[in-house]
């Protein structure tokens, strides 16, 4: 039962799915069961709650390498949580002044507002701007011209990474933008790159994984993969 | 230990402190100078704005707003002169994001853009916040046929019915453009294949470096303008500043009693050299204008462009050093690696 059942939801979404594309009349049916797939998104968000949790709970329970972390990772959840659904500092809105939690908490100065700013902004944007140190020394260290294949990437890099800054205009600027070899200036050149040679490989790959998706979606309505239900009983 | 040998066995930290001044100098730089460099817009940058000026002013514009703080850098930017271009040209915007962060990100480029430099806009009359909806794709399939069942209220709780601008609209296909700023899933790929595709609406996006490539072949069909990472924000930047400061000559020459056609040729030239203007109004042509006209036109043509629309045009100052260390630190490599190398094959 455990198992039948949400094959069989799969099943049937997704047939409605395929046949409503096809069939004007059957339309409706698939726009319902997107609503669905609204809702469950949405429920989605408290499972997923639920589950972090339970694994940083079990992990501090167990003493696990790194509990400390876990520590943290629920202290930050649960106050950003609080302080969101309870609307905590939030003053009412000024239309509706008795009305205790009428106020937007993402309004500025609101602590959930105070969170975002100046601990997930922070935060979030200095682990991305770490990469630029991490590629740098895979630079330096990595990216070796061993072979063909790997002389034809390195050129390819070098004109993407000078056709994306103004060294790119300097360096051949001297070229005739209306001239026969305008082709050449590194700015157009990566531009050629992109749209031709990247659009080309990017396309094949694209048709790949579709039609990979295709057959993926297929075994999976019809019950042959039931690998998404997970293991066990 | 010879050159080779210790750069062998550089330690990273040493690449890491290079690629910090990489950046940290040329922001200081420019921070000092406000100088930025100069851009050439490619076609792709000219036709994302091209989409949005061809439309009629009051035209809808979906403007979807599907990145967090972490793409900021690139995203915000365009996010920015997006915003401009439309409150320039009066278009009226419609701000969604499939992203939980987005609604903040929604925010503050509206707060910035629309509270700072156009506070005529009226909330609900010119631009609406929807904010946030979970569901990803699911989203959009929806909206491309029923928009209230995803926004029955917009980010402050106000009913869409209560929102003047709202009225008209049921579905995705009663817009006229689509902008999407991207940072992946969902995202970019997602509004060309759910709507701008079927709906066969415009769809302008800017999106980062990563996602760039797996864009480019929906050029020109299913997208019709198209900014990868912060290069094509600049370029994209560089036109908008443009095109605004000829607007705002333009009709500062026409309340000074200067028709068209000379008027729209004059405001080209002052946009292309600023100083120009001042020589212009002690001119035979310019005696039609009153003192106060003058001064004005010559205060648009030489007032300094606000930060806020340069933030793209400034960081290419740090892409273009951090790049070059990049060409350097592989050429570097390069040159150990091979080094090593014969000197291995030679023993």
């Amino acid at each position: 039962m455990k198992r039948i059942v949400p094959l069989w939801i799969t099943a049937i979404v997704g047939l409605v799915l395929i046949v409503s594309n096809f069939l004007p009349g059957t339309r409706s049916w698939g726009e319902e069961a997107t609503t669905w797939f609204g809702i469950i998104a949405a429920v989605a968000f408290v499972l997923g709650g639920g589950s972090l949790l339970k694994v940083h709970l079990k992990k501090i329970s167990d003493r696990n390498t790194g509990w400390g972390y876990s520590m943290i990772v629920l202290g930050t959840f649960t106050a950003t949580l609080a302080v969101g659904l309870f609307k905590i500092g939030v003053s009412p809105n000024p239309g509706y002044p008795d009305v205790p939690w009428s106020g937007d908490v993402q309004g500025q100065g609101t602590p959930f507002w105070w969170v975002y700013e100046y601990v997930f902004k922070p935060l979030t944007a200095t682990m991305f701007a770490m990469l630029a140190f991490y590629i740098a020394s895979a630079a330096f260290r990595a990216f070796r011209a061993k072979n063909f294949e790997a002389m034809l990437l390195l050129g390819t890099a070098f004109i993407i990474l000078l056709g994306r800054t103004f060294a790119g205009y300097f360096l051949t600027s001297w070229i005739p933008i209306d001239g026969p070899f305008s082709g050449l200036r590194l700015e157009e050149l990566s531009v050629y790159i992109m749209q031709v040679f990247n659009t080309a490989g990017n396309r094949a790959i694209i048709i790949g994984i579709a039609l990979g998706i295709a057959g993926t979606s297929l075994k999976i309505l019809m019950g042959l993969d039931r690998s998404y239900l997970g293991g066990g009983d | 230990m010879n050159l080779i040998d210790r750069m062998a066995n550089l330690d990273r930290r040493w690449i890491f402190l290079m690629m910090g001044l990489a950046v940290g100098i040329p922001i200081i730089v420019i921070g000092i100078t406000g100088k930025t460099l100069p851009e050439e817009p490619t076609p792709l940058a000219q036709a994302a704005f091209d989409v949005l000026d061809d439309l009629d002013p009051g035209s809808r514009i979906l403007m979807a707003w599907d990145f967090d703080p972490a793409s900021e850098g690139e995203l915000g930017p365009m996010a920015t002169s997006f915003i401009r271009q439309c409150a320039q040209k009066g278009h009226r915007m419609y701000f969604i994001a499939l992203w939980p962060v987005g609604a903040q990100m929604i925010r503050s480029s509206t707060s910035r853009v629309i509270g700072g430099y156009y506070p005529d806009l009226v909330y609900g009359k010119d631009w609406v916040d929807l904010g946030f909806k979970a569901g990803n794709e699911a989203v959009i399939k929806t909206i491309v046929t029923d928009f209230a069942q995803y926004f029955p209220t917009d980010a402050r709780g106000t009913s869409v019915d209560a929102i003047p601008m709202m009225e008209g609209i049921s579905s995705l296909a009663d817009f006229d453009a689509l902008v999407n700023a991207s940072a992946g899933y969902p995202g970019s790929k997602e509004w060309v294949l759910y709507a701008a595709t079927p709906l066969k609406k415009p769809l302008v996006i800017g999106c980062t470096g990563v996602q760039a490539p797996q864009m480019y072949p929906y050029v020109p069909n299913q997208v019709q303008g198209l900014l990868g990472a912060i290069k094509g924000a600049a370029e994209y930047e560089s036109i908008v500043n443009k095109w605004v400061r000829s607007e705002q000559l333009l009709d500062a020459l026409e309340s000074g009693g200067i028709t068209e056609p000379a008027s729209s040729e004059l405001a080209a030239r002052f946009t292309a050299n600023p100083t120009e203007a001042s020589t212009w109004t002690t001119e035979a042509a310019a005696a039609a204008m009153s003192p106060e006209s003058k001064t004005k036109l010559i205060e648009i043509a030489t007032a300094p462009i606000p930060g806020i629309f340069l933030e793209a045009q400034r960081r290419m100052g740090p892409q273009l050093v951090a790049h070059l260390l990049m060409i350097g630190l592989i050429i570097a490599g390069n040159i150990v690696f091979f080094a090593t190398r014969r000197r291995g094959g030679s023993q």
